[in-house]
Formats: structure tokens, sequence, C-alpha cells
């Protein structure tokens, strides 16, 4: 394997697999899509067999020089981006699978725009160079951009200009943050730069120029309202992408950039993260609590758990980051089956209201049954991946601020709330339509898309080991770039004297 | 002297070019038009194969008049590219109706015989002498289609608006002349530093003057607020001329206006700077929001050479070699995409073969003609500076000037301008690919447009990104021949 250009393969193979999907008809791109990304799937199992756990932080690396210049085609990846980088190429055969019947319109073209699209994400994951990783991260918005305007749903194209808009207007001032960064560090390369020490005023406006994209892209209140529109209208697999990758991209930045980079600014602006993220907790769920439309209220429950993410992320020790990490990957599943969820039976019926199904364990009982496993692993149930990563979470934030962690635990309580309210009306009780009791259940096809989900999400919440251990080295890394500027936590143990108290005791009696 | 004729071969190549031209279309008609036009190409890529300056540093001639640097080199290569491109697209173009004159090829030659006078000019009157060349030719030029009414309105819109913008000029260069004493971009900038050096400072006589020189050539670069004339030139002159006027002459301008600004200003930087800014910045705001309005995709790409010239002055704010390159460097991809626009809008045609101009015929063209919507696509996105298309790089390399130079405020306001521009850029891809379709345009065989458009999109494609090396040396080398 050594000196085979695997990451570049990886890359190539999705674009391949595009150009290929262009020329041919609809039936066989359907096909080419499915097989280029089932081979990226296996290419990128293979970098996981054989990751060396514990070894060299960033491996599989690739450099050309200066090959464009001002900047380099260089790639390498830790165990962070490693698993973000499984998590993709995961979903992607689930999501042409998802598209099967339900595009019929421009095939070819939707196959090659998410080729493309793997590619990008899959390239902002394994970037080395830091305008390398600008392109791929600001070239998404393209495919994305197409993909929700020509195959969304009825307000498509307002969801694709608020989409594109708002996440580039979030995007620029990044740029000439990195434009500062490079000029003052002299160097473009990720991991050169993550040690570098700014200086600590510069670092307060280079980590809000990042944060500015970050928190758009993650989502995080008040800037999360392109987000339920843009799942809204997006295709079933359009919405499984957003919610399971291209979020992720926001909390992949915060631990690539902001926290190594700023670790300063990042303690002194803690404050920003954990306020919005107790609003959004709290305020996204009980907007998703009044939800009429599936899509919507899944929208929503987003925003909610990616608030985890930000807040384990920023508690500045191990169990909040992993537990933030761990959040990433199991709403990166979780949300995309229950967007998968949402979408088998919008195609039967053609409606995301809720009102208009009921009843659907009685016809449909093995999507019923499905549903029920998802809907457990959102709402954190133990034994399902979403509860490791939240529990870690939680206990990491108590340990920095106990208040944040109070009101992020009342985002549970809520979750479970809207999420098992959602369940029972579509799944329990009679079918409020004629059309919604005659549905038929899960086809092979739809089935094989979701059990595999299913098993993963056991998978992480019985033995998360598998995930932890090859980010382990990489959040010691992190924990001890950012340690000099943690912050006190309001419940650190503190050894007290005791007074021994039966020698305080005995004077006294002996006084008698 | 025969060592000043040696330096001056390409514009003597192309003076004799488009004399013996001019002759050949007075006798042969207007049938052997093709052929004047293809001998056209032929004399620009003469004239730019024996440019000096590309392999030697060149040299400076007639007493310091004429400039032929490495500067001069690389924007004449650029303008020469993009005339012959102007060329090449016009004969199908005219042709169609019969109308081609024999005329055009050598107006072009002769405006671009203007340009390489303009971007050499070392002494403000041979740059007057250059600049006048380009815009009598141009007016001509504007108004080509002299029975299209629209077409004669732009010409004389642009004949009132220019010679306005000569005055300014004029009257500029003599104050600057009366209070420096001279006319060379030298002596200039030894007066300046002069006048810098005693106790009253820059004088106020000189600096009224380079505002007047600065206003006079923002109005050939259309800068805002001298930008007024632009859609309405743009709209009313016959697609391949707006393509020009797009391309070549503001490359030539704002050539012009860096070494202006470098070469006789230099010493008086703090002084223009804050113009610089200030156009830079109105351009690119007003560049955006006027043209989300627009229904014609001429006028549309008029706003948006306003707005690019706009990101171009960050580079210029600078004031840095590394400035100075990164305004090369964007001129250099600019005229790439806008001339790759302007090809595919040639395209557009009705049933009956007559052009169409509206936005919303546009409409579903993926489905129609799915290649040539990708490619209008790539040179939308590209302006928009999306990466990975290779737009992006002549944005990030402007910004990276203003930030190395201490500007970072600056590059922040204006790439947030960006989305504005991305807002209407992106619905030219919504009208493509998202609405429904419009009738299809009439077909076309145009072996040579269709390889102009293919050749623009790959250079605008990622593939551009690795023509980044190359450029980098050639724009950072021809800078600094102006320091």
């Amino acid at each position: 394997m050594a000196g085979f250009p695997i990451l570049s393969a990886i890359l190539a193979l999705p674009l391949l697999g595009a150009a290929a999907c262009l020329l041919t008809g609809a039936a066989a791109a359907r096909w080419i899509a499915l097989l280029t990304t089932l081979a990226t799937l296996a290419l990128s199992i293979g970098l996981w067999v054989t990751y060396d756990v514990g070894g060299a932080q960033w491996q599989f690396v690739e450099s050309n020089g200066q090959l464009f210049g001002a900047f380099d085609w260089a790639l390498g990846i830790d165990g962070i981006a490693l698993m973000l980088i499984v998590l993709t190429a995961f979903l992607m055969p689930i999501c042409i699978a998802a598209s099967w019947t339900s595009i019929a319109d421009r095939v070819q073209e939707y196959m090659a725009a998410f080729l493309l699209m793997e590619t990008l994400m899959l390239g902002v994951f394994m970037a080395q160079d830091i305008f390398l990783f600008y392109i791929f991260f600001e070239a998404g918005l393209i495919p994305m951009y197409l993909i929700i305007g020509i195959w969304g749903g009825r307000e498509r194209i307002y969801a694709a200009y608020k989409f594109f808009l708002y996440t580039l207007l979030g995007s620029v001032l990044m740029l000439v943050a990195m434009l500062w960064m490079v000029n003052h560090a002299g160097t473009t390369f990720i991991p050169a730069l993550m040690v570098t020490d700014f200086p600590p005023q510069a670092q307060t406006w280079l980590w809000l120029a990042f944060f500015a994209s970050f928190a758009v892209k993650m989502p995080m209140w008040p800037v999360h309202t392109w987000l339920p529109d843009a799942h809204v209208q997006a295709p079933t697999a359009g919405s499984v992408i957003l919610a399971g990758v291209l979020l992720k991209m926001g909390g992949y930045g915060f631990v690539r950039f902001s926290l190594p980079m700023f670790p300063e600014a990042s303690a002194q602006l803690i404050w920003i993260v954990f306020g919005l993220s107790m609003v959004a907790v709290v305020y996204t769920s009980l907007v998703a609590l009044v939800q009429q439309d599936m899509k919507k209220l899944i929208a929503y429950s987003s925003v909610a758990h990616m608030a985890f993410v930000t807040i384990g992320l920023f508690a500045f020790n191990r169990q909040g980051v992993e537990g933030g990490l761990i959040v990433m990957l199991s709403h990166g599943l979780v949300s995309g089956a229950l967007f998968l969820c949402v979408g088998v039976v919008y195609d039967r019926l053609h409606t995301r209201d809720i009102d208009r199904y009921g009843g659907l364990a009685n016809n449909m009982p093995a999507y019923s049954l499905l549903f029920m496993v998802f809907t457990m692993a959102a709402v954190a149930l133990p034994g399902t991946s979403g509860f490791v990563g939240e529990f870690l979470a939680l206990v990491g934030a108590y340990e920095a601020n106990s208040w944040v962690a109070a009101v992020a635990t009342t985002g549970i309580i809520l979750g479970a709330g809207y999420m098992l309210w959602l369940y029972w009306r579509v799944s329990f009780g009679t079918a409020r339509t004629a059309e919604a009791a005659r549905l038929p259940d899960l086809s092979r096809r739809e089935l094989a898309m979701l059990a595999p989900i299913a098993a993963a999400v056991f998978w992480m919440g019985v033995y998360p080991e598998s995930f932890l251990a090859p980010m382990r080295k990489d959040v010691t890394l992190l924990l001890a770039r950012v340690e000099r500027a943690a912050p006190e936590g309001d419940a650190r143990l503190a050894l007290g004297t005791p007074r021994p108290a039966a020698e305080a005791h005995e004077p006294e009696g002996a006084h008698h | 002297m025969a060592h000043d004729f040696l330096l001056i071969l390409p514009e003597e190549i192309i003076s004799i070019g488009a004399l013996v031209l001019m002759m050949a279309a007075a006798w042969a008609g207007d049938r052997s038009a093709p052929i004047l036009t293809w001998l056209a190409v032929l004399t620009l890529v003469a004239a730019a194969f024996f440019l000096p300056g590309l392999s030697d540093s060149g040299g400076s001639a007639f007493g310091g008049l004429f400039v032929a640097d490495r500067f001069a080199a690389f924007a004449k290569i650029v303008i020469f590219a993009a005339a012959a491109v102007s060329l090449l697209m016009a004969m199908s173009w005219f042709g169609r109706d019969k109308d081609y004159r024999a005329e055009y090829p050598v107006l072009i030659l002769f405006a671009t015989l203007g340009m390489a006078i303009m971007v050499s000019a070392s002494d403000l009157l041979t740059l007057y002498i250059g600049l006048e060349l380009l815009s009598l030719a141009s007016y001509v030029l504007a108004s080509f289609q002299r029975t299209d009414t629209r077409s004669a309105e732009a010409g004389l819109k642009y004949f009132v608006l220019g010679a306005l913008a000569s005055g300014i000029l004029l009257y500029g260069i003599s104050l600057v002349y009366g209070f420096t004493g001279t006319t060379l971009f030298g002596g200039i900038a030894e007066s300046i530093q002069a006048q810098n050096a005693g106790e009253e400072g820059l004088g106020k006589g000189t600096l009224f003057g380079l505002v007047f020189v600065f206003a006079g050539l923002a109005f050939k670069i259309s800068a805002v607020p001298f930008h007024m004339w632009t859609p309405d030139v743009y709209e009313g002159a016959p697609t391949p001329v707006a393509a020009f006027f797009a391309s070549a002459p503001k490359v030539a301008a704002m050539a012009l206006l860096v070494r202006v600004a470098v070469e006789a200003a230099g010493p008086a930087t703090d002084a223009w700077r804050q113009i610089v800014i200030f156009m830079a910045l109105a351009s690119v705001v007003l560049g955006g929001v006027a043209a989300i309005g627009q229904r014609n995709v001429k006028r549309l790409l008029a706003y948006s050479s306003i707005n690019n010239v706009g990101f171009a002055l960050v580079g210029l704010a600078a004031g840095t070699p590394q400035g100075v390159a990164s305004v090369l460097f964007y001129l250099a991809v600019y005229t790439v995409m806008t001339l790759g626009a302007f090809l595919v809008v040639l395209r557009m045609l009705g049933a009956d073969g007559q052009p169409v101009e509206s936005i919303a015929s546009l409409s579903g063209l993926a489905r129609s003609r799915p290649g040539l919507a990708a490619a209008m696509a790539i040179f939308m996105f590209s302006l928009a500076g999306i990466p990975p298309l290779f737009g992006f790089w002549p944005k990030w390399i402007v910004f990276n000037a203003a930030v190395a130079a201490d500007l970072t405020w600056l590059a922040a306001v204006a790439i947030a301008t960006s989305v504005i521009s991305a807002f209407y850029y992106i619905m030219i891809v919504k009208v493509m690919y998202m609405d429904e379709p419009a009738p299809a345009y009439a077909a076309t065989r145009e072996p040579v447009g269709s390889g102009l458009i293919l050749a623009s999109a790959l250079f605008v494609s990622p593939l551009g990104y690795l023509a980044i090396p190359l450029l980098d040396r050639a724009t950072l080398a021809a800078a600094g021949a102006l320091f």
C-alpha cells in the first residue's frame, strides 16, 4: 500500500463515475453511481482497516510540493477525519439507492451531481492544505445548489438560493482570516498551522471569522434558518447528505481549526458557544415539537442535536470532545436514517404532513420497527449510538459548567417528547386517511438501505470503542494543545482538608 | 534610434497590417471581409511573436515617451488574444445577416494599436494618443450596425461620454504638467517626491491634477461613479463588439491606470489609495446590486464587468508589487471568463435566427442545449468566484495582496459584497437549470465558436489551477518592471 496515493484514488473514483454517468442513459447511470459509491466505500473501509491506531498523527499523507503555486495538493488524515470519511462513504450508496425510483427526471445529471458532491465532501476531510480545504468546503455549494434547485420540492428555488447565499456569506470571511493566518505563519500546511501560536489579540478576530462560517454550516441558532428550508425542499437523498455529512463539516472545522489554532480565543469566547448552544437546545426543540411537517421536525431536531456537539467540543475535556465527535457520527447515521424513513412514506403518499398518517404499525410492521429503532437512537436510548455521544458530551459539559449541562439535559427530555410524539402519531393508533391504511411495507431495496444503518447504530451504541479508538490519540493531542487556555470549570472537586472529627472531639473530652 | 524602432515592432506590424487591410477592404469590398478577418488575426499573432519584453526585460524608446517592458508585454499578450477572439466571434455573427463589412477587422486592429500604445505609455501625452486612438475606433465599432437604432444610440452615447472623459483627463494632465513641470512619468514621480520632502507636502495643484487623471481613467475602466455609460453601450453595441469592450479595452485601461498610479504617482500612494479604495468598494457594491434587476443578459454582463473592475482595483489599492501582479492575474482570468460568457450569448438566437438578449430566453437551456448550459454555468460560477472554478483564484490573489498590505478590512468588506454579485450569477444558473424550458435557440454550426467556448470553459474549470505557477511567475515579473 505504501506509496500508492490511496486518498487521491478515493477522490478520483466518484469524479470518474460522475463523468461516466453524464455519458450514459438513465438506467446505466443508476448502476454506475451505485457501483462507484460501493467501490468508494470499500476503499474507505480499507483505509479504516489499515489505519494504524495510535500511530503517526497523519497517515496516508500525500504531497506534491507546490503544485498550484500558492498552495499544495496535500492530503492526509487523522482518526477524526477517518471516521467522517467512513461515514460519508457509508451514506453515499444508501443515498443512491434512496433515489433509485423517486428520481425519474434527468437521472444522469442527478447521479453526476451526487458523485461530484461525494468527492468534494471527502476532500474536505482529507485536505491538509488550508486553501485546498477551503476550495473543497466551498465547492460543495455548487452541486448541492443544483440538487436542491432541480430535484427539490415546491419551494425549491427559494430554498436553493437561501442555502447557497447563506453559507457563502458565512464562508467568505473565513477566507480573509485564512489569508491573514497564512501571511502571518508563512505556511498553508494545516498541521503546521495547528501548532502555530497566533497572537491572542488576533485570535479573537480569526476565531470569529471561522466561527461565522462553521456556525452557519453547523448550524447554530440563530443562523440555522437556512436548514429547515433546505432540508424540507431537498430530495430525500439530498436531505440525508445535508444532515449526515454537510453539517458535520462545521463540527469538523471547530475541531480542526478553531480549537487547536486559537485556544485562547476559544476559551475567551466560550460563552458565545455555550450561550447559543443552550438557546438552540431548548428553543429548537420546542420549535420541533409543534411542526406539522415530518422533515421540518427532523430538521429542527438536527439543530438541537448539533448543539450537543458544540457544547461537547468546547468543554475542553476528554469526555466532552469525544462525546461531541460521537454525536457527530451518531447524528450522521440517525438523522440520515430518519430522513430516509420520511422519504419511504413520502414516496408512497407524497405528503410529509404528519396528520395524513397514523397506524402505520398495522400495515407496515418492518417499517415501524426500523423507524422505532431510529427514533430511540434520536432520543438517546442506552444501547444506541445517540446515548454514548450525548451522555459523554453532557458529562464533559457538567465538568466545564454545570448550568450548561443542566440546560442541555432538558434537550434530551424535550427530544424524547417530540420524537416519541412523532412516532406515536405516525405509527400508532389508527390510520387517519384511507390511503395511509393501504400503504405497502418496505420493499427489499428500502430494507437494504435502512438495515445497515440500524446495525451501525447498535454497533456504535454497544461497542463505541471501535469508533473512539482511532480518534483517541487525536483528542489527546487536541487537549494538550488547548490545555494552556482551558477555562476553570465550576465543578472542579477540590481536595479539602477535613478536620479529623475524632481528634477534634477528644481534646474537648479531655478538657472536662 | 534603430533600437527604438525595434522596441515598437509589434505596433509597427499592427499599423502596417491595419493600413494594408484598409486598402484591401477599399478595393476588394465587403466580400473579402472573412479573409481580411483571418489576416487581421494573423497580424495580431505576428505582433505578439515579436513582442519585446517577453524573454528580455525590454527597454525604453524615444527619450522615455514609450516603454516596452515586461509589464507592457504581459498586458499586450492578453489584449492581442482578446482582440483576436473578438475578431473570430464576429465573423459568423455578422455574417448571418450578410452585414459583415470589411472595416470591422481594420477598426479592431486600430483599437488594438491604441491599446498597445496605452499600456506602453510612460508619458502623459503618449497615454493620451493611445487612448484616443482606441476611443475613436471604439465609437465607430459601437455603432457598427448603423441601421439598428440601438447600435447608433450606443455609439453616440459612448462618444459623448467618452469625449467628456477625455476632457477631464486632459484637464488633469495639464494640471499635473503645470505643477510638476513634466509629462514624463518618471519626472512626475521625482517632482512628487520633492514636494513630499518639502514642508508643504504634496501640492494641492498636483493632487487636483492626479484626481482628474484618475477620474478620466476611471471612465475607461468603467469604475463607479464613472460607469453610467457601460450598460447602455454594451446593450446597444453588436454583441461581438460588446464582448470586445468588456475584455481588451478593460485590460488596457486598467494596466494604464496601474502604470500611472505606480510609476508616476507612486510617491503619492497614500493620496490615491483612498480614491482607488472608494472606486473599488463602490464598484463591487453597485455592480452587484444594480445587476440584480436586469432582464437583458448584455446589461447584466456590463454590470458584471463593473463589479469585476472593482475587485481588480482592490489589488491596486494594495500598491505593492504583489498587488500589481494580482491585478494582472485578475485581468487575465477575467478576460477569459467574460469572453466565454459572451461567446455563449452569441449563441442566443431566436427561431428566426435573430439574436435574443433576454435572460428569460435562457430558461431550461440545460434541457435543450446541455453542453451550452454547462459552459454558461461554469462561466457564471467562475465569475461569482466560487471554487473549485478558476474564477476563485484571481479573487483569492487580489485579497491576498490586500491582506499582505495590511488592508485586511478592505479585503473583508470586498469579499462580503461578492455574495451580492453571487446572487445574480447563480440566478442565471437557476434560469438555465431549474426553470421550465423556453423555446429552444436556433441551431448553429460554428466550429470556431464552439472550440473557443470549450477552450475557455476548460481554462476556468479546475484544470486552470495548474496554470497558477506559470501565471504567478509572469505577473510577478511584469509587476517587477514597475517598481
